[in-house]
């Protein structure tokens, strides 16, 4: 038992905050924010160059094969600078579905690409009805003579404008919520049929619905040929999760520091606000709600590789408790800057906006508790 | 990074896994689970000393010159947490974990010689004197006087919420030599023999129905000025030292995850409250051990940082902290479980002397634990003190 960073982790942990601190300062974050820039291709080439986009994808299709744990910590630098990748959207989720699902042809084909940099992918899952339940998918897929036709509509698909693919999900037999039935599918962004509606996201980024009007797909469009695809959407759905969380932890982090180097600036009758004891016992339980946090989000990305009922109870605690600290830590952040917390003159609020996207992504603080109450009270049956 | 144990620590782990086996009876665990304190009664802890003594495994965090079993942070985690997971009872710390490794630290040889030996096999048992009823969290503050009178100081003053006083045959305490100077200076740390003519030990009753503090009094005692630690005047030193000790226990999660059990069996039971098939329920039980998970995982944190011979820094107040609200959190869940069993008051004590009651076994020590652990935010420095702490070091205000 060492839960120590190796050498190897220690030098992922440092060239990712070296790089956070150099492009995703507080003033190149202002800078991009004015310039109305979203994130450039020129960073994720560096991402590639860096060895990011190949982090967690199988050594045999030009990944390095590390685990959640190397992801995390990647994840927690990007929190700390409020980085907007389509990071999670392509490497854990896209890549993620390809890796476990994919047939060996597919994974050979699109894994290098991905790794390299050249292909972006992103995950069309969620839909309006089905709220956080990942196996009601009513968007449909109907075998034909030429291979499949899709028709159905997803929402909150982050990053999806600027990804060459997508991976789709959609039943192919069964009713709407049922478990089996469901196959993931490589869909040209660019395919015909296919409709983005693309706002700004939340946070930064930007996420799409997208519509599928008689979506025609080769017959080698089904990943890995997979009809019963729900385990995988919940192993990458859990994975990009606790990737999330790790995210979370660092920008918990940066609101910790920077309220407490405010508090200690600024004066009111005649003293530093740091000296009042209401406020340092609210930053005490800020400091403390990141503790947990960062113990946590490692905790997920231990449990990453577990057997399901383990991994996911794992991942919905820590989801739900970091959900929890984040809201507070960043609502507090907001509160002790006082007037100017509430501007966008400071950045807090674009921590608080992410922040409320975390808590809503793959569900929210009481979702992930009932998941976690479920699983411990089949487990207690058991 | 590696989140399994070793080949070697999962043979300690069955090494103390079959002493706890071999040592611990039916009664032993009986007696602890009717335990509503965190000190074990002394007629439960004695024997379970002696028997961790004769197997040398009483003292954990000594050297070995001292007595101690060497062992690495990742067994004394594997111990602890073995200890909790089988309902042993605890070893009163006061001699262990927290006069010892003053001693050890600061005391003479001779002083090594007296003392270390008694304390780790049991024979002396220890209370401690450092809050009194003008000095609480403000422990600096403190008044009993020791005035030196040739080779003795004469002590005059009191001492309050002194754990087992009535149980111990020696004290440690912090007093003051000196009153000329900031009030940190002029304290001195001292070993103070219970059966002292001139000491008067009074009850303090808590509101879990225990007799657990005392205050205790003190007439013209007369100390040998050789049982002073150190120097005279630097007493507050090795009392912040030993306060280290006293927080820095680090091993807490375990004895929580079985706290949180014990609400689930109550809730499986016959309890007329929330039973286990309540969502509402559920949902508690799953936030309550989403904490203890996290506390956990911080502990092996530290844990692998003292391992591999990392500072983890300033932690031991986040420690206190958590275990002492989760552990209120917990025992809070009990009695909402117990329903109107709750508004049964049980008054004799220890519980596991009764022979019957009105209420089931498993339900007895329910409220007394309940009002026992509201103590928990209070003793070892008050869970605003921990927070005026994190303030201070955590977050660098």
């Amino acid at each position: 038992m060492d839960l120590t960073p190796t050498e190897e982790q220690r030098l992922l942990r440092e060239s990712a905050g070296r790089f956070v601190r150099a492009q995703y300062n507080a003033d190149a974050r202002r800078k991009r924010a004015e310039a109305g820039e979203g994130f450039s291709a020129g960073a994720w080439r560096e991402f590639a160059d860096l060895g990011w986009l190949a982090l967690p994808l199988p050594e045999a299709h030009g990944g390095l094969g590390g685990g959640a744990v190397e992801v995390g910590m990647l994840m927690e630098a990007f929190g700390e600078g409020l980085v907007d990748s389509p990071y999670v959207s392509t490497v854990i989720l896209g890549a993620g579905a390809i890796a476990a699902a994919g047939s060996p042809a597919q994974q050979a084909d699109l894994l290098p690409k991905i790794a390299e940099g050249a292909l972006r992918v992103a995950f069309a899952h969620s839909e309006r009805q089905a709220r956080y339940n990942l196996a009601d998918v009513a968007t449909h897929a109907v075998k034909d003579a030429d291979g499949w036709v899709l028709d159905g509509a997803k929402t909150a698909v982050l990053d999806a404008d600027e990804a060459d693919l997508l991976i789709v999900s959609a039943r192919i037999h069964g009713n709407r919520a049922d478990a089996k039935g469901i196959g993931l599918f490589i869909v040209p962004r660019d395919a015909e049929g296919v409709t983005l509606t693309t706002d700004l996201r939340l946070g930064g980024g930007k996420v799409s619905q997208v519509r599928l009007a008689g979506v025609r797909l080769g017959a080698g469009a089904l990943l890995g040929g997979l009809e019963d695809a729900l385990p995988v959407i919940e192993a990458v759905s859990d994975h990009a999760t606790a990737a999330l969380c790790a995210e979370a932890v660092g920008m918990m982090q940066t609101l910790v520091e920077t309220t407490a180097a405010y508090i200690k600036t600024r004066e009111q009758f005649g003293k530093p606000l740091s000296v009042n004891q209401a406020l340092r016992h609210r930053m005490a339980d800020m400091a403390v709600a990141v503790e947990e946090a960062r113990s946590l989000a490692l905790r997920a990305a231990l449990f990453a590789d577990a057997e399901p009922a383990a991994r996911a109870r794992a991942v919905s605690g820590a989801k739900a408790k970091i959900g929890r600290g984040a809201r507070f830590v960043a609502e507090q952040a907001v509160q002790l800057h006082g007037g100017m917390g509430v501007t966008e003159e400071l950045e807090i609020g674009a921590f608080l906006k992410r922040v409320v996207f975390f808590d809503a992504m793959f569900g929210g603080v009481d979702h992930h508790l009932k998941r976690h109450a479920a699983l411990s009270a089949a487990g207690r049956a058991a | 990074m590696n989140f399994s144990f070793s080949d070697e620590e999962k043979a300690f782990r069955e090494e103390v896994r079959e002493f706890l086996a071999s040592v611990l009876t039916p009664d032993m665990k009986r007696a602890q689970g009717m335990t509503p304190s965190v000190f074990s009664d002394k007629e439960i802890s004695d024997p379970w000393h002696r028997a961790l003594a004769s197997k040398g495994w009483a003292a954990p965090g000594w050297p070995p010159e001292a007595g101690g079993p060497t062992w690495t942070p990742a067994q004394r985690w594997i111990f602890a947490t073995e200890c909790a997971k089988a309902g042993a009872p605890s070893v009163s710390p006061m001699g262990v974990a927290m006069v010892g490794p003053v001693i050890i630290r600061f005391g003479t040889p001779e002083q090594k010689a007296k003392y270390l030996p008694r304390i780790l096999n049991g024979e002396d048992y220890w209370c401690q004197g450092y809050s009194e009823p003008g000095s609480g969290s403000d422990l600096a503050s403190l008044k009993t006087r020791a005035v030196r009178d040739g080779d003795h100081y004469v002590i005059n003053g009191t001492k309050i919420w002194t754990t087992h006083a009535h149980h111990a045959n020696m004290m440690f305490a912090l007093v003051r030599t000196d009153d000329t100077g900031r009030k940190q200076e002029g304290i001195s740390f001292i070993l103070i023999d219970m059966t002292s003519p001139g000491i008067t030990i009074r009850p303090i009753l808590t509101i879990g129905g225990d007799h657990e503090v005392n205050q205790v009094f003190f007439d013209d005692v007369r100390v040998p000025v050789e049982n002073r630690i150190g120097e005279e005047g630097l007493g507050w030193t090795y009392g912040k030292y030993l306060l280290e000790f006293e927080r820095g226990g680090g091993i807490a999660a375990a004895r929580l995850r079985r706290g949180l059990q014990h609400v689930i069996e109550l809730a499986n039971g016959e309890a007329p409250g929330q039973p286990i098939d309540d969502p509402a329920l559920a949902m508690k039980i799953s936030e309550i051990e989403i904490d203890i998970d996290a506390l956990e995982l911080t502990e092996l944190r530290i844990m692998s940082a003292l391992q591999t011979g990392q500072n983890p820094g300033a932690v031991s107040s986040l420690l206190k902290l958590r275990n002492s609200e989760i552990k209120q959190a917990v025992t809070r869940l009990a009695v909402d479980v117990l329903g109107y069993d709750a508004l049964v008051w049980e008054p004799t004590r220890p519980l596991y002397g009764l022979n019957r009651a009105t209420l089931p076994e498993i339900e007895l020590p329910v409220v007394p634990e309940y009002l026992n652990s509201r103590a928990f935010t209070i003793f070892g420095g008050s869970s605003e003190v921990q927070r005026d702490i994190i303030a201070k070091l955590m977050v660098g205000l």
